[in-house]
């Protein structure tokens, strides 16, 4: 039964890495370039939701598009000023650009709403499922973000396995200069990443805020690292595999932590992701890109 | 008839002496330093303000001392520390109360010592503060003090019998108390049945507080800052686990914490030195100004800060210090007077020891009603 227990608040905590993994692999599959400011818009997706929900009094509901739309806007602001003129520039320039974006947004974060750590309240009035004589309690925030997970996902592959926007995509991903070619406008498919990315960060730190009550500005930044190595993990580019990568992320740290050693968890998440690299270099779900000579 | 001649003359020039000393207060320039903006801007307010009444009420009394007091923000950063040290001693500052933390403490403590300075930190817990440097002294409870009381307080009120450790291993304070609190649990015979650590990147603390539920445990010692306290009494109540916690002076703070359900810290014990409801009259007195001035109640941090200035003044009136008396002399004389100084402030009955080390009996306090309150109440 603790085993079982441990094991739901494994995925529990993995379902949360699988949604930031989400925004990750999206904007590497398509934009090929690793947004480290991914974890620090989740944190002001979070921040709008709170100020949406407590100070201006919206449902829970609208708090969260309020959020999307603020988060939206920041993502696509974020990438035409920092991103755009760099679309030439080599994958390290973008990636210090990526990093200083994301202490940028970090401290904004700080001006605006100040270093004291707030506790996120709860949105979701639903009581937790206790099975087994409450012996295994199951919160709803855990219930909500496994399907939130599972939505996002399908509607992910479908848009871009199924829609014009997401043939474009595609193309921009296998070969930035033959769509460009073809008459694809990169920019504006980028774009359209980065603002999907950013939409799907509000809802992530809504339901990372919901799980784990505590939000500051540097809330985002662990869980957006662990979320990157999940999204690796399960092959980066890959929606299933972000979201298989996320969930064995989480469960691998909570029974590391539960049967190991607390002191360990986080090692052995990392010794984990090196062997996995090791023996599969592409990730669980990765695609083996042969490289033209 | 020269030795009559001699005494009457030495009578004299005592009379005049403390004729002086009545007609004339002596000035004290007292510096403070601690961070007033930035992460840990709530600490060196609390501090200031608390030195700040202290300076007034002494002022408008009639000790035969006045108090000029400076202030200077170091942004809880070592550097910025040693530069307003030294802006403060350019302005005639006599000696220090502070700094509120302990890294830039120890810090501009190195560099005092170098120029005796005389220092009393209200709030840098660390024994490093006060460790090879006889001019640097301490007002608060160092950690490993704690660890120790905590233990103490435990075994003495029977509040558990099975305990569980939660602790950041990642922190010098956390992990200091948590060893002298293992080593006085085994002292006293407490049973220890799960101890886990986390970081200050940890996110989940679910695998924590299962832990310590399903080891039975029937009391959670939590020596860590109250945020990651909050975190573990929210996971805690979603396991339907309902322990006696039990925290130190990091815990203070937990009632504050923004849209935190204060019913959760409900029952939670905490060492503390300090209690803003305690009904002698110093006390009461001291947190009717500190509301009238800065509307809220004061914490701890602002009790220490009001006990470093009246504490320097009773020592500095021991040693004679005077007006405009150069840092470097009075060092050496608040170090002397500091050791057989026995002083009854807001945080307890204080003595020092030649360390620099505080000695005085921590209160245990329980949250009730969103209050803290004596245990023994």
């Amino acid at each position: 039964m603790i085993f079982l227990s441990n094991l739901v608040n494994g995925i529990s905590l993995g379902s949360i890495y699988a949604i930031i993994a989400l925004g990750y692999t999206m904007v590497y599959g398509i934009a090929k370039m690793l947004n480290f400011a991914h974890g620090d818009v989740i944190m002001v997706g979070a921040f709008i939701t709170l100020c949406a929900a407590q100070y201006w009094n919206l449902p829970p509901f609208l708090a969260v598009l309020v959020a999307m739309l603020v988060c939206t806007v920041l993502g696509m602001t974020i990438e035409k000023l920092a991103y755009k003129p760099l679309r030439q520039a080599t994958s390290l320039a973008v990636l210090i650009t990526a990093i200083g974006m994301s202490y940028l947004l970090q401290n904004t974060a700080l001006l605006i709403w100040g270093a004291n750590p707030k506790i996120f309240p709860s949105l979701f009035s639903l009581d937790a499922i206790r099975l087994f004589d409450g012996q295994l309690i199951i919160k709803p925030e855990t219930l909500i973000t496994i399907v939130a997970n599972i939505i996002i996902m399908v509607a992910l592959t479908l848009f871009i396995a199924r829609t014009k926007m997401g043939k474009a995509m595609r193309c921009v991903s296998e070969d930035r200069g033959a769509a460009e070619l073809m008459g694809i406008n990169v920019n504006s498919t980028i774009s359209v990443t980065f603002a999907i990315g950013s939409a799907l960060a509000a809802i992530a730190g809504l339901l990372l805020c919901s799980s784990y009550p505590m939000l500051q500005p540097t809330t985002g930044s662990m869980p957006g690292i662990k979320a990157f190595t999940a999204a690796v993990f399960g092959g980066i580019g890959s929606i299933p595999g972000a979201m298989i990568g996320g969930v064995l992320l989480g469960i691998i740290e909570i029974l590391g932590k539960a049967y190991v050693s607390t002191e360990l968890g986080d090692a052995i998440v990392f010794a984990v992701l090196i062997i996995v690299l090791l023996v599969r270099p592409t990730g669980l779900l990765g695609k083996p890109i042969r490289e033209k000579v | 008839m020269k030795k009559i001649l001699a005494l009457v003359l030495a009578l004299c020039l005592l009379a005049a002496g403390i004729c002086t000393a009545v007609a004339e207060d002596v000035t004290l320039v007292i510096a403070h330093i601690g961070p007033q903006t930035g992460p840990a801007a709530v600490y060196g307010l609390a501090t200031y303000r608390g030195a700040k009444i202290a300076a007034d009420l002494i002022n408008a009394g009639s000790f035969g001392v006045k108090i000029e007091l400076l202030n200077e923000d170091d942004t809880h950063d070592a550097e910025k520390a040693v530069n307003a040290y030294n802006n403060v001693l350019q302005n005639g500052a006599q000696m220090i109360v502070g700094t509120t933390t302990t890294a830039p403490c120890i810090a501009v403590g190195a560099q005092a010592y170098e120029e005796r300075v005389f220092m009393l930190t209200p709030s840098a817990s660390s024994t490093d503060v006060t460790a090879d440097k006889d001019n640097v002294y301490q007002l608060c409870f160092t950690d490993p003090n704690q660890g120790a009381a905590s233990a103490a307080v435990i075994s003495e009120k029977k509040l558990g019998t099975k305990i569980a450790v939660i602790y950041n291993n990642a922190d010098a304070y956390s992990t200091g108390i948590y060893q002298t609190f293992v080593q006085k649990a085994g002292e006293l015979g407490l049973e220890i049945v799960s101890t886990s650590t986390f970081t200050d990147e940890t996110t989940d603390y679910s695998v924590q507080v299962a832990d310590a539920k399903n080891s039975g445990a029937d009391l959670v010692f939590l020596p860590i800052y109250y945020t990651p306290a909050s975190q573990i009494l929210i996971a805690a109540k979603g396991m339907d686990y309902a322990p006696t916690f039990f925290g130190v002076d990091g815990m203070d703070g937990i009632l504050t914490l923004e849209n935190f359900d204060t019913s959760l810290a409900e029952g939670v014990m905490l060492l503390t030195p300090f209690v803003a409801d305690a009904k002698d009259e110093a006390t009461q007195n001291f947190v009717k100004i500190y509301q009238e001035q800065y509307n809220e109640i004061p914490n701890q941090f602002a009790a220490d800060g009001f006990d470093c200035i009246y504490a320097m003044m009773y020592a500095a009136l021991d040693a004679g210090i005077q007006t405009g008396e150069a840092p470097e002399s009075v060092c050496e004389k608040m170090i002397a007077a500091m050791q057989q100084l026995h002083y009854t402030g807001l945080t307890g009955d204080m003595t020092w020891s030649a360390n620099g080390e505080v000695d005085k009996v921590p209160t245990a306090m329980v949250i009730r009603d969103g209050v803290y309150v004596g245990l023994d109440n």
